[in-house]
């Protein structure tokens, strides 16, 4: 089971590959929109590819919700238990 | 009423030859040719194996996040755009003094993000739904270069995307120019891009006998008007055109390349792949294009042709030309495809380059393979570097698209600075 920091990371990664933000930036407390400057369907892109790297599925009507870096990794977390 | 002027300041190019206009155009005078064997495995199950790829691969020029996001024929479109766009010597954002109202973008392509719907296409059946790209459509729509541009130069006079086959980029300098002439814009950004160099274009292409197979002989095989020619090779790239009102260019004090006089379009309604054998509807575009820049056909030194190195094409144009220009024409002709392969949608905007570069520089790029001409082709081909002469000069490109396309665009050198 990989530890919030390492899922923080690797969805890091991710949103780095996609949006150009340095893997730095990618911190709990951010948000993807305001904060991180993601767009709408680089934020779509990231979903997906989230949902490939940890192997979760994240419906569309869930990913909605996820307005923080956070939010994305206590999903990720839940869904990977 | 006068009509009113129209000038361009503005060339940007990433073409077989060069990852910009001076290395294109030096590419060109050199007789160079990009054509070289595809060094993807996909090509060797192909029965053509030849192609002429960009110089310079886009993503060694564009910025990681921002090429993802583009496909193939805009990364294109978007590195001439932004070389045109500083060559007229305008910025971005702050930067960027052209009323926004004011400007527009033609910016065409022929097939459109082929290369992304054939790419979605294949995760969608190897990975399913789920995994396709939310940025598919943004980036396969044919109108896609036109508007990646106008976003980054903050364009609101309109943005257009003309379809007409290979003839689409010629078209979209046409509409550029009736888009200033009926008062819409001041400024336009105008040219056209390709970029399907993949299996199934290839194949399908092959597939109407249209290409030349002479894979063992790369650098040779686009060679217009020669008599052993055997078809088109396709090429990749983008050529960029900055546009303007005259009055506009002088004001702020710009450097003039020539004059954008005329644009003529024509169709042939005679076959959907086949033009007209008797040249007359290409010849009326040719015409149509000098009557509306004022100039006749006796001012017309130079015509860069559409010649694409097939063998009815290259000898209707022939017919053409004399028909339009006349029996006697002193105009030297070339076909650049010879070097540059076909670039289909970018084919028109690359040659109207080559054109205008031709007047302002007096000097006509070859057109190279051409060993043993077809007979009786009745008009003065150059087959190394020409000088033009002194004075007043006029020159036209010629764009054919199969459906049965005619669109001739005409160049002067009025108002030329700095050559």
């Amino acid at each position: 089971m990989a530890t919030t920091e390492e899922i923080r990371s690797d969805l890091a990664e991710i949103v780095n590959e996609v949006a150009g933000v340095p893997a730095a930036d990618v911190q709990l407390d951010k948000s993807f929109t305001d904060d991180l400057d993601v767009d709408s369907l680089s934020m779509v892109e990231i979903i997906y590819a989230a949902e490939e790297k940890f192997s979760v599925s994240i419906p569309d009507e869930e990913a909605k919700n996820l307005k923080t870096v956070g939010d994305a990794v206590a999903y990720i977390e839940r869904a990977a238990s | 009423m006068s009509r009113i002027r129209v000038v361009v300041t503005g060339l940007g190019a990433t073409t077989p030859l060069g990852g910009d206009v001076a290395s294109t155009w030096e590419g060109m005078l050199a007789g160079r040719s990009g054509v070289a064997r595809l060094p993807q495995e996909w090509a060797e199950e192909l029965p053509v194996k030849i192609g002429a790829h960009v110089a310079v691969d886009p993503s060694t020029v564009l910025d990681r996040v921002e090429a993802r996001k583009l496909d193939r024929s805009a990364q294109l479109a978007v590195i001439a755009a932004m070389e045109a766009w500083k060559d007229a010597g305008f910025g971005l954002r702050e930067d960027n003094p052209v009323e926004r109202e004011r400007l527009g973008v033609a910016y065409a392509s022929g097939i459109g993000g082929m290369q992304t719907l054939l790419g979605s296409w294949d995760t969608l059946k190897e990975k399913g739904s789920r995994r396709v790209s939310p940025l598919a459509i943004p980036m396969l729509m044919a109108n896609a270069p036109a508007a990646n541009i106008s976003l980054r130069i903050g364009a609101q006079a309109g943005v257009h995307t003309p379809v007409s086959a290979c003839a689409s980029s010629n078209e979209s300098i046409a509409l550029g120019l009736d888009m200033i002439r009926l008062g819409r814009a001041d400024v336009v950004l105008v040219g056209g891009t390709e970029g399907v160099i993949h299996p199934l274009p290839l194949a399908a292409f092959s597939q109407m006998q249209a290409m030349s197979r002479r894979n063992d002989d790369p650098e040779r095989a686009s060679r217009p008007w020669d008599v052993d020619r055997d078809g088109f090779v396709l090429g990749e790239g983008s050529v960029a055109l900055v546009i303007e009102t005259l009055e506009h260019a002088q004001a702020r004090g710009a450097r003039i390349y020539g004059e954008l006089a005329g644009a003529g379009i024509t169709s042939d309604s005679h076959d959907m792949v086949q033009p007209d054998p008797t040249g007359r509807s290409q010849a009326r575009a040719m015409t149509r294009a000098l009557t509306e820049g004022e100039v006749s056909a006796a001012d017309v030194k130079h015509v860069n042709a559409h010649a694409t190195s097939t063998p009815q094409g290259d000898v209707t144009e022939a017919v053409s030309i004399r028909m339009a220009l006349g029996e006697d024409t002193d105009a030297i002709v070339t076909a650049t495809k010879s070097m540059t392969g076909h670039l289909l949608g970018g084919a028109g905007a690359l040659e109207s380059m080559a054109t205008l570069l031709a007047l302002y520089h007096r000097k006509v790029p070859p057109t190279i393979n051409l060993d043993n001409p077809e007979p009786d082709l009745g008009i003065d081909i150059a087959t190394k570097v020409r000088e033009l002469g002194e004075g007043d000069l006029v020159g036209l490109n010629n764009s054919f698209g199969f459906g049965g396309h005619n669109v001739a665009v005409a160049f002067t050198n009025q108002f030329a600075t700095g050559a």
